[in-house]
């Protein structure tokens, strides 16, 4: 199975309260750059789709990453590369030049010339969370999409079995390939993902897998090629302008109780919510 | 401006978060109407007959007894042909099926819409970004604008009386996506709990519940009528479903009373409750996170102060 997956970097999520944030812009200085977790996941994800678990030196098909992002964003698509993905691409760009829908339209012109199986991402990206590059690509392509998907089982490489995480339980689908598949959380629970080329019931150890330092340096030499927008898109105009940014409303941290007795007491006369 | 409400049906009823959609519409300004489309969807259309609307359309057809975006897709934008913008809400519903329908009407599409307010002649849409941590107001550059919106910025819309005008739509034809997306089965826990967008209580569990997820926290939300919220570690581990979640990538809720149990409050959770109106923490570390933002806090061990709670609130 042939397998692409488009991974953005994040200014480091677990700190985002330490963002500046100006009426022009949302100023991330400081914070380290991270994949974006769901990306992550995707990478994971389609990893595990394309191996023996039992002996994951072989990649049964191919995995390529692909990121819209200035130079320094390669140092992500190495990361990617070094956990076992095998080709990247850097479409030349900057967060301010894009939005989700010229990603979108960028990447159907990837997919219609490389003819990957599957377009595995992020559900979000935790800058913007829009949540939306999946679900635009599959229409631009004319494909299914799976979103939110929990769980994937590859049957044989004609289809998916995907539960997708919906609000009220879990939905399972079947998505003929070529297909666009979000990922959830729990994909990268030791059971998420089951492939073909694995023994059934197989348990991954939980998360992302590590590179080995051997993997990192080998990773140098695997390619990364660089297109431009304009190879890609005639039309690079944006859909979302943004005009002004704010900050939340500030909460401030109230009392610290002794008891029970007291938290319930302040609830009914002081909160009045009880 | 004209604005199409795709309403979301339920158990052949319209769910609650539709109203947030058409309170959207009414502060776009203009007059909307209501698509109500799926299965169940002519026994619930006459609930929403009294909002105001222009009219109430109604697709139901044996080829969209699923809900999936690829076969909604089609009937939703080719009745959309005619508004200027369409809204549904932010749930995973409307998440998966708004940008469908924008990519095939060539739309901008914002997600997620917090606030909408008019800026000249254009619709300016204000979004949560960096979970939560920043708002960026945005417009859309084409004529037509897809929008989501978040269910607990947008107070449900009450009915305004009157009586729209019910009209069938005729589905349109399936595109080829459709014919390779099928579905298998729905697994979902009946719950007698109010749905997580719509209770006024929320009673919260962490990983710190462990397998006594339950066990500890059903007879608290079943005394407060609450519905059962959980973080990311307590779903990831197996203690709660998934779809329990609250935060950034899950449910996002404001009800009136938001009880935190055993959960530190990391960034990604903060984002999905801190604009409840009073929130509790019961959290044995005195630095939990959790703690910058409850306007009550009580450290303790919560499977000591959990019942303790329970018991003192029976005192009535
Ligand atoms: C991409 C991404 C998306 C995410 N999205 C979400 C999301 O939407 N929602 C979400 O919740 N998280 C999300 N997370 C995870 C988030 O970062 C935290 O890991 C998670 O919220 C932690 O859950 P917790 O507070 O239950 O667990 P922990 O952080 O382990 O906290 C447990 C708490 O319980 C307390 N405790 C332990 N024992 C007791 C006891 N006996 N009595 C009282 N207190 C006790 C501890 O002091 C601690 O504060 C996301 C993470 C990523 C990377
Ligand atoms: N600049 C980008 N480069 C590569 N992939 C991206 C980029 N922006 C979005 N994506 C992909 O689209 C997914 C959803 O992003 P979004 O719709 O922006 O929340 C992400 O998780 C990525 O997989």
């Amino acid at each position: 199975m042939k397998i692409l997956v488009p991974l953005k970097r994040v200014a480091d999520p677990d700190n985002a309260n330490k963002i500046k944030i100006t009426p022009q812009k949302v100023d991330t200085t400081g914070l380290q750059f991270k994949p974006n977790p769901f990306d992550e996941y995707a990478v994971e994800t389609a990893l595990r789709l394309t191996e023996n678990a039992a002996s994951n030196k072989v990649r049964a098909g191919e995995v390529t990453v692909v990121t819209f992002g200035p130079k320094e964003a390669e140092t992500t698509l190495r990361a990617a590369l070094a956990t076992g993905a095998d080709k990247a691409i850097r479409v030349d760009s900057t967060d301010d030049a894009l939005d989700g829908d010229l990603v979108a339209r960028a990447l159907a012109a990837i997919v219609q010339r490389d003819a990957p199986d599957l377009v595995l991402l992020g559900k979000q990206e935790v800058e913007g969370d829009a949540n939306q590059v999946a679900q635009l690509l599959a229409e631009y392509l004319g494909w299914p999409q799976a979103t939110f998907a929990g769980s994937i089982k590859s049957e044989g490489d004609k289809a998916l079995l995907v539960g997708r995480e919906i609000d009220g339980g879990t939905m399972n689908v079947r998505v003929t390939l070529p297909a666009i598949v979000s990922v959830d959380l729990r994909i990268v629970a030791p059971k998420s993902v089951q492939s073909m080329h694995t023994k059934e019931g197989h348990a991954y150890s939980d998360g992302v897998r590590f590179a080995a330092l051997a993997a990192i340096m080998a990773a140098k030499k695997k390619p990364l090629t660089e297109l431009k927008l304009a190879d890609l898109v005639s039309d690079t105009s944006l859909k979302i302008q943004y005009t002004t940014f704010e900050a939340p409303a500030g909460r401030k941290a109230g009392v610290k109780v002794k008891t029970v007795e007291e938290l319930v007491g302040k609830l009914k006369t002081e909160a009045k919510v009880l | 401006m004209n604005t199409l409400v795709i309403a979301e049906v339920a158990d052949g009823k319209v769910r609650k978060s539709t109203h947030s959609a058409i309170s959207f519409a009414r502060q776009a300004g203009g007059a909307f109407s209501v698509l109500v489309i799926g299965p169940g969807s002519k026994h619930a259309a006459a609930e929403i007959t009294a909002f105001g609307a222009t009219k109430v359309l109604v697709a139901e057809d044996a080829s969209l007894v699923h809900v999936l975006a690829e076969r909604f897709a089609p009937t939703v934008a080719a009745v959309a042909k005619d508004f200027d913008v369409v809204v549904t809400t932010a749930s995973s519903f409307g998440k998966d099926l708004a940008p469908r329908v924008a990519a095939k009407l060539s739309a901008g599409y914002a997600s997620d819409v917090a606030s909408v307010k008019l800026d000249g002649d254009k619709l300016a849409y204000k979004r949560p970004m960096f979970a939560g941590n920043a708002y960026g107001w945005c417009s859309i550059t084409t004529a037509k604008q897809v929008v989501t919106v978040r269910q607990s910025e947008f107070t449900a819309a009450e009915p305004s009386g009157g009586a729209s005008p019910i009209e069938s739509v005729t589905p349109a034809p399936l595109d080829a996506a459709a014919a390779r997306v099928e579905f298998v089965s729905l697994e979902a826990a009946k719950s007698e709990r109010p749905d997580l967008g719509e209770a006024r209580v929320i009673v919260s569990g962490g990983r710190a519940l462990k397998e006594k997820f339950a066990e500890v926290l059903d007879p608290l939300a079943t005394l407060l009528g609450a519905a059962v919220g959980a973080s990311r570690a307590a779903c990831d581990a197996g203690f709660a479903p998934p779809e329990l979640q609250v935060g950034q990538t899950g449910r996002v809720v404001a009800p009136q009373l938001y009880v935190a149990i055993g959960i530190s409050g990391a960034i990604q959770h903060l984002a999905g409750m801190k604009s409840s109106k009073t929130i509790v923490a019961i959290n044995k570390d005195p630095d939990a996170p959790i703690f910058q933002v409850a306007d009550y806090g009580l450290v303790a061990d919560l499977f000591v102060a959990v019942p303790a709670l329970v018991e003192e609130l029976k005192k009535g």
